[in-house]
């Protein structure tokens, strides 16, 4: 079980208020120096190829006619149209800030506060573009920004002066400004004068209509979004992970969470454009939580994040210069929940099939172990003598039956654990199979010894206990225990804990192994 | 900014439409009425029980279901259209819970991931079958109740015309759900504030909360094609935050929705006609108005209430002597 990552984080802050192992905790806090500045340059260049003026550009994507579905891939991605590299940069831009802000969103449990913030920076939108009748991306910069401010600003100011919760503050802020925002707009669209066309792209996003004024703002709210989480990270983790810690030490927790919110609002605004308003929110949580499933570290789980919503933004623009007519943000959506879905299937740690692969084996490994125990209880009933069991005698003794017992004595030979002999009546455990029997026996016997002695617990009740504990304990715990037991050799039923020696087959005698074993008792 | 907001002209905005157009324009305010109380009824509980971004969910994540049916069944019916709505639902539920117990996403994210990752499946739907299915993506966002009016013929019950078939659709959900809050008031009333009470009287909790789902979703697909997903979250959650500023008291905030319905659905249509702007997002404005003077006004959690109240808790002027009872 891999820690979580409040429990990871919290117990390095423990040690850092400690005061000892500095090292190790700030080796988690630090920045990847490296890689940041790696990143800084890798955006620094595209922004510049974007930028260097073409005497030949097309206006949107869409103007770009051209047949059949890989030349428009070659086109797309051998970036020959400057509007194509207007796009994709502008998808690369939103990946980084959305990834990057939304994984603190995810992990602060903020993510319905992400998605209100979205819905709320309509009004904003349509305000903007009022300022002076067209689409002057500044304007509806500014507009937006400060409407989804506002919104957040609502939801504090009605959770905190009524009683009313928070979900439905959320939920009332996120349809209220929505709808003052659709009303504007369908003011907007009524009004006899103005260059009106391209409001409407804005509601569902069209990668294709990003503008070079588009992708300076984007680029300008990337990078301050990549410094500010460079120079505050140590800050925004601790308010995350830890926000009473953080009080204690003395961080201004709430101005973490203004700058944060402040700069969700710019990412959410600078997506607008691609994405639209009614599917933002996606960004922001979609490859955050992927990035969550995937990494327990906080600077993986950012860059993962990022490359996720790069990649679902390229998706997205991609399908948006395929189908120009077609809304960008739904596929991008749809792209990213698709990489949360892989992840959520075949995450290393996380992943479903996975976790459902180990278990099964873990299963089988149990099953397998069980009947080798059986053979030894066999084996012991008749004092040790002969080498097998008779098959039969198997099936009797677990109450099964005697094709069921052959299935499960295959699967131990498959696991080369026994053969069974040519006439399927007796089977012979190899001499590893026989160790582990030992080793499950003594497990067994060793743990029902320790319940009784140490916990006080009545013999006949230890049996349930050990059988589920006897697949699971480590080599250093039953050292542990046989320390305890001052190494006893009979458990609470008088039968003989097989000792370490005759397990591994050298078979010293019992009192002179090199760990110093002692027979204990008469 | 002239052109924008037109000035405002008593006759135009009140009398007009009444003079002119009352057969028309009844049908819209009476849908807006249906639909937000329907909305607001079932919203009592949802934000009762802390559940209003589910609603948020199920309505935006109805929509695929809704393409689907239209599709598969070749038909605009009601019926077809609540099958999918439910099925959508349903999935939804189960996909937010599924998510949240096999992986450590928390319930946030989960709702976040699954409804946009469903609207988004139904948008791109509507948008490449848009021919098929009578549906676009206007009507998706905020609805045409403007053609509420338009529908023809109307629905007649032995020779009686009722009036357009989603505005006698909505009506009779509305009432349906009236009925249904009555019969199961006790249940729903347990279960929302002390689910373990709940229990112990023999009321299953994780019944009346898949049958308050499966509700909700009956009751946004009958309001769907008229208010749009987003803006029935406001009618959900609005009437029932309003009324927690007013009263304390259950049954008065449940009697109170279909008179906060009348007044946005009114209101709503006469700042529409002022304004000249969509209908149905305006219903929805004039019922923020309602919760804002509700806000400052409420006589039970209103901040002039509260002040007020704040005052007189606070150093009165003449002190009590605990002892002899004299000032």
């Amino acid at each position: 079980m891999s820690p979580s990552f409040q429990e990871t984080v919290s117990s390095l802050l423990a040690r850092r208020l400690g005061g000892d192992a500095e090292n190790r905790a700030t080796s988690v806090f630090a920045f990847d120096q490296a890689g940041f500045v790696r990143g800084t340059f890798f955006l620094v260049l595209l922004l510049v190829m974007a930028c260097v003026p073409t005497s030949a550009q097309a206006a949107r994507v869409g103007d770009v006619v051209e047949t059949g579905v890989v030349q428009q891939a070659i086109r797309f991605f051998t970036l020959r149209d400057p509007s194509v590299r207007y796009a994709l940069l502008g998808a690369v831009l939103i990946g980084v800030s959305t990834g990057l802000l939304g994984s603190f969103i995810v992990v602060r449990r903020m993510a319905m506060a992400g998605d209100a913030l979205s819905h709320a920076v309509l009004p904003g939108v349509a305000l903007g573009f009022l300022w002076n009748m067209s689409k002057d991306p500044l304007a509806i910069f500014v507009g937006a920004t400060l409407a989804g401010l506002l919104g957040t600003a609502f939801v504090s100011w009605i959770t905190s002066t009524t009683r009313i919760k928070e979900d439905a503050a959320l939920g009332m802020v996120l349809a209220g400004f929505f709808s003052i925002g659709l009303c504007l707009m369908s003011m907007i669209q009524g009004l006899p004068t103005g260059n009106k066309s391209g409001i409407n792209s804005f509601i569902f996003g069209q990668a294709a209509a990003i503008g070079p004024t588009d992708l300076k703002l984007m680029a300008i709210v990337t990078v301050g979004a990549v410094l500010g989480v460079a120079l505050f990270y140590r800050q925004l983790l601790v308010t995350s992970f830890d926000p009473g810690f953080a009080r204690a030490s003395g961080l201004p927790v709430r101005w973490v969470h203004h700058g944060l919110m402040l700069f969700l609002a710019f990412a959410v605004v600078i997506a607008l454009q691609a994405v639209g308003v009614v599917l933002v929110s996606a960004l922001l949580i979609i490859p955050a939580a992927t990035a969550y499933l995937l990494t327990d570290r906080m600077h993986r789980m950012l860059a993962i994040a990022v490359a996720a919503g790069v990649a679902a933004g390229v998706a997205g623009s991609f399908v948006s210069f395929l189908a120009p007519a077609l809304p960008t943000g739904p596929f991008i959506v749809l792209a990213s929940a698709s990489l949360f879905g892989v992840a959520f299937l075949f995450s290393p740690r996380q992943g479903l099939l996975l976790r459902w692969w180990h278990q099964r084996s873990r299963n089988a490994r149990v099953a397998c172990e069980n009947t080798l125990k059986a053979i030894y209880h066999l084996s012991e009933a008749h004092g040790f003598k002969g080498e097998g069991a008779l098959v039969r005698e198997l099936a009797e003794r677990r109450r099964s039956t005697l094709e069921e017992e052959l299935v499960r004595i295959r699967s131990l030979v498959a696991a080369g654990w026994a053969t069974l002999s040519d006439d399927r009546a007796v089977v012979y455990p190899t001499p590893g199979g026989w160790q582990r029997a030992s080793e499950i026996v003594r497990n067994h016997r060793l743990w029902e010894l320790y319940l009784t002695h140490a916990a006080q617990i009545s013999p006949d009740h230890v049996h349930e206990d050990a059988e589920k504990i006897e697949h699971v304990l480590g080599e250093e715990l039953v050292r542990e225990l046989e320390r305890r037991l001052q190494f006893a050799t009979v458990d609470p039923h008088g039968k003989a804990i097989p000792a370490i020696g005759e397990i591994r087959g050298t078979a010293p005698s019992r009192g002179d192994t090199t760990i110093g074993f002692r027979r204990s008792g008469p | 900014m002239n052109e924008l907001v037109p000035a405002f002209d008593f006759q135009r905005v009140f009398v007009t439409p009444w003079a002119s157009d009352f057969q028309g324009n009844i049908w819209v305010v009476l849908m807006g009425f249906f639909a937000i109380t329907a909305c607001g009824l079932v919203g009592q509980y949802l934000v009762l029980r802390r559940m209003a971004l589910v609603g948020d969910a199920i309505s935006h994540s109805v929509l695929p279901g809704i393409v689907i049916a239209f599709l598969l069944l070749k038909s605009r019916s009601s019926g077809a259209m609540f099958v999918g709505a439910l099925f959508a639902a349903v999935l939804t539920t189960v996909l937010i819970e599924f998510i949240q117990k096999k992986s450590r996403v928390k319930q946030d994210a989960a709702i976040g991931i699954v409804f946009t990752s469903l609207f988004a499946l139904g948008v791109i739907m509507v948008s490449l079958f848009t021919s098929q299915i009578d549906l676009d993506l206007d009507c998706v966002l905020h609805g045409e109740i403007v053609n509420v009016p338009l529908e023809f013929p109307f629905v007649q019950i032995a020779g009686f015309k009722l009036g357009p078939a989603s505005v006698v659709r909505m009506a009779v959900v509305s009432v349906i759900t009236a009925v249904l809050l009555m019969v199961f008031y006790r249940q729903l009333l347990v279960s929302s504030f002390d689910p373990g009470l709940a229990g112990s009287l023999g009321v299953n909790a994780s019944v009346v909360h898949y049958a308050l789902m499966g509700w909700l979703s009956v009751v946004v697909v009958s309001c769907f094609d008229s208010v749009g997903a987003i803006l029935v979250v406001a009618m959900l959650i609005l009437p029932a935050t309003t009324a927690s500023m007013v009263t304390d008291r259950l049954p008065w905030a449940l009697a109170s929705v279909p008179l906060q319905a009348l007044l946005s659905a009114l209101g709503g249509f006469h700042l529409a006609t002022w304004l000249n702007c969509a209908i149905a997002p305006a219903m929805v404005v004039a019922s923020c108005g309602l919760f804002a003077l509700a806000w400052v006004f409420g006589p039970v959690d209103g901040q002039l209430a509260k002040r007020r109240r704040r005052r007189a808790n606070s150093l009165p002027e003449t002190v009590l002597d605990p002892v002899s009872g004299k000032t």
